[in-house]
């Protein structure tokens, strides 16, 4: 062999064990997830001698893993809207009108930034005490409902903008929103779609925040939920197991279809740092 | 003026409400909590300093803040390390290299609770990795029911979990990194390790700082991992409590204790902000230089 081919099928080695340790786990959990209840668990065997679904109707009878799911999938739709909207109105703002406070208005945003989340748990906790919100999804929402750095994201989108097109549109008599809404917004889609992938996987993640302001089973989300899940039936590892599959499926998906609005978040968000 | 002198807050009046209800009110009232006796049915008289001087008598915060640092310590080398080894391997465009890329990045997707859940099973003492330790002859091992042990699991997770995430942070340096360099070391006779060290690491400084630092602070806030790798216990005696394990526990529930919650919270913030700001001055040497 040439070194150029000894060297390559090293390279290609390596990747197949990183490979192997991403994916293997995942593998392994869908594995014991389509097994049935025949089949020993324990047994290190990727490839189910009788394949079954039917884990996946029987982990819906022992908790209601769809409720969980549609639970889920609420909070993240609505986190998705709340953080396009609300924090490209807002960037738009701190980008493009001139105004006394706008400093200022910057700051608060820059200064929520650094504030970690974990430091204000309780605090947080009485606040939606305090509204009533506690043991709702509208509680589970709200605090991650319009995300500073989100806004921070958009002004700089807005900012990169050319300003001449919106300054004919002034000369046109086009108000501020109208500016907003059919200039500036179809202009950062880009920016809108990772601010929107973002938004929903940070959601459908989330754990402690449900795990703190929830407490009526039929309001969980699929996170809680799973962890609820493990703690009561942990001897039936093949629901555990199909649960997390359902978890994990519609965020593997959602990740092939837009796969590189993922990396160019995660380069954006490691430049802004 | 283009518009009204109210339209820019109506544009920003969400946002900021949001910020300001969910994050600035919290962080503050958190400080002011932390010096009262405050309990979880409200109330509470201002009582000084006495949480500090509580939690400096307290063996589980003493308990939680050393596991915290040592999940902080156990973490960040190998985030640093493994995730740019990861990088240069994925770096070269070869065919498939799309596929790899996307299949390394899968674990950063999953939530801390399913990837939780997924080694879970894997170090049950029944699991797959007990059954290939047995397999090669050895005796299985109590990674989930040993304090000790289940700290170095819940590492291995978060570990597992970041190499994607900041893989591709490396991938976005490494293409930066000038070829003419390398090429120029090749020519003084420098092999492939040589290179590494005095090529691609020094050009990559910037970026292995930000890491560090970033992983420092989320390894320092743990609490998904170990919550599930112990089935919410904190493992055998709640040994292995973390600090935000800790500050859940404490404040939670009709028996909270928020005034004792909210002192842990602050000297959480207080620790995570030190973090960051030896960062920032890190960084600042490294542009001076």
């Amino acid at each position: 062999m040439k070194p150029a081919h000894y060297k390559l099928a090293l390279r290609y080695l390596g990747l197949l064990s990183i490979l192997a340790i991403s994916i293997g786990p995942f593998l392994w959990q869908f594995a014991t997830s389509i097994k049935g209840p025949g089949e020993d668990v324990f047994v290190p065997d990727f490839i189910p001698d009788d394949p079954t679904f039917g884990n996946y109707a029987a982990v819906a009878e022992v908790v209601p893993v769809w409720t969980f799911a549609l639970n889920s999938l609420g909070v993240a739709g609505v986190n998705v809207i709340t953080n396009c909207l609300g924090a490209a109105m807002a960037g738009y703002a701190l980008a493009r009108l001139k105004f006394k406070g706008r400093r200022f208005a910057a700051v608060i945003f820059a200064s929520s930034i650094l504030v970690p989340f974990e430091a204000i748990l309780i605090s947080l906790f009485l606040v939606m005490r305090g509204l009533g919100l506690t043991n709702t999804l509208t509680g589970v929402v709200l605090p991650g409902s319009i995300a500073a750095l989100n806004v921070l994201l958009l002004r700089n989108a807005f900012l990169a903008l050319p300003a001449e097109v919106e300054e004919a549109a002034v000369i046109d008599g086009a108000n501020a929103w109208q500016r907003f809404t059919r200039l500036a917004l179809p202009s950062v889609k880009g920016t809108l779609v990772v601010v929107a992938l973002f938004s929903f996987m940070f959601s459908w993640d989330d754990f402690l925040w449900p795990l703190v302001v929830l407490s009526d089973q039929q309001k969980y989300t699929l996170t809680i939920g799973l962890a609820y899940l493990q703690g009561t039936f942990v001897q039936n590892q093949r629901l555990v197991a199909a649960g997390t599959i359902i978890a994990v499926l519609p965020l593997i998906l959602l990740f092939l279809l837009l796969q590189k609005h993922f990396f160019r978040g995660v380069g954006e968000g490691a430049i802004k740092g | 003026m283009t518009h009204r002198p109210y339209t820019p807050w109506l544009f920003l009046l969400p946002g900021l409400a949001v910020c300001l209800m969910f994050t600035i009110f919290p962080f503050l009232n958190m400080i002011v909590l932390a010096f009262t006796d405050a309990s979880a049915l409200g109330g509470g008289q201002f009582t000084g300093v006495d949480n500090f001087v509580r939690m400096a008598q307290d063996p589980k915060f003493w308990l939680a803040a050393r596991n915290s640092l040592l999940y902080m310590i156990g973490v960040v080398p190998p985030l640093v390390l493994l995730p740019l080894l990861i990088a240069m391997l994925a770096q070269k465009v070869v065919p498939g290299i799309g596929i790899f890329r996307t299949a390394f990045f899968t674990p950063v997707i999953a939530s801390a609770v399913v990837v939780g859940l997924i080694w879970t099973w894997l170090l049950d003492s029944r699991g797959l990795v007990n059954s290939v330790v047995e397999a090669l002859g050895g005796t299985r091992i109590p990674f989930l029911t040993d304090s000790t042990l289940l700290l170095v699991s819940s590492m291995v997770v978060t570990v597992w979990r970041g190499l994607g995430y900041y893989m591709v942070i490396y991938l976005a340096a490494l293409a930066n990194v000038p070829k003419d360099l390398h090429e120029a070391a090749m020519v003084d006779g420098a092999g492939p390790v040589r290179r590494f060290w005095s090529v691609t690491v020094p050009a990559l400084r910037p970026t292995m700082v930000l890491i560090a630092a970033l992983s420092a602070v989320n390894g320092f806030r743990v609490f998904s991992e170990i919550y599930l790798l112990s089935g919410g216990t904190g493992g055998p005696g709640g040994a292995g409590t973390t600090m935000v394990m800790l500050i859940q526990s404490v404040g939670r529930g009709l028996t909270g204790e928020v005034g004792y919650a909210s002192a842990l919270s602050f000297v959480l913030f207080v620790i995570l902000l030190g973090l960051l700001l030896i960062t920032l001055k890190l960084n600042r040497r490294e542009d001076q230089l």
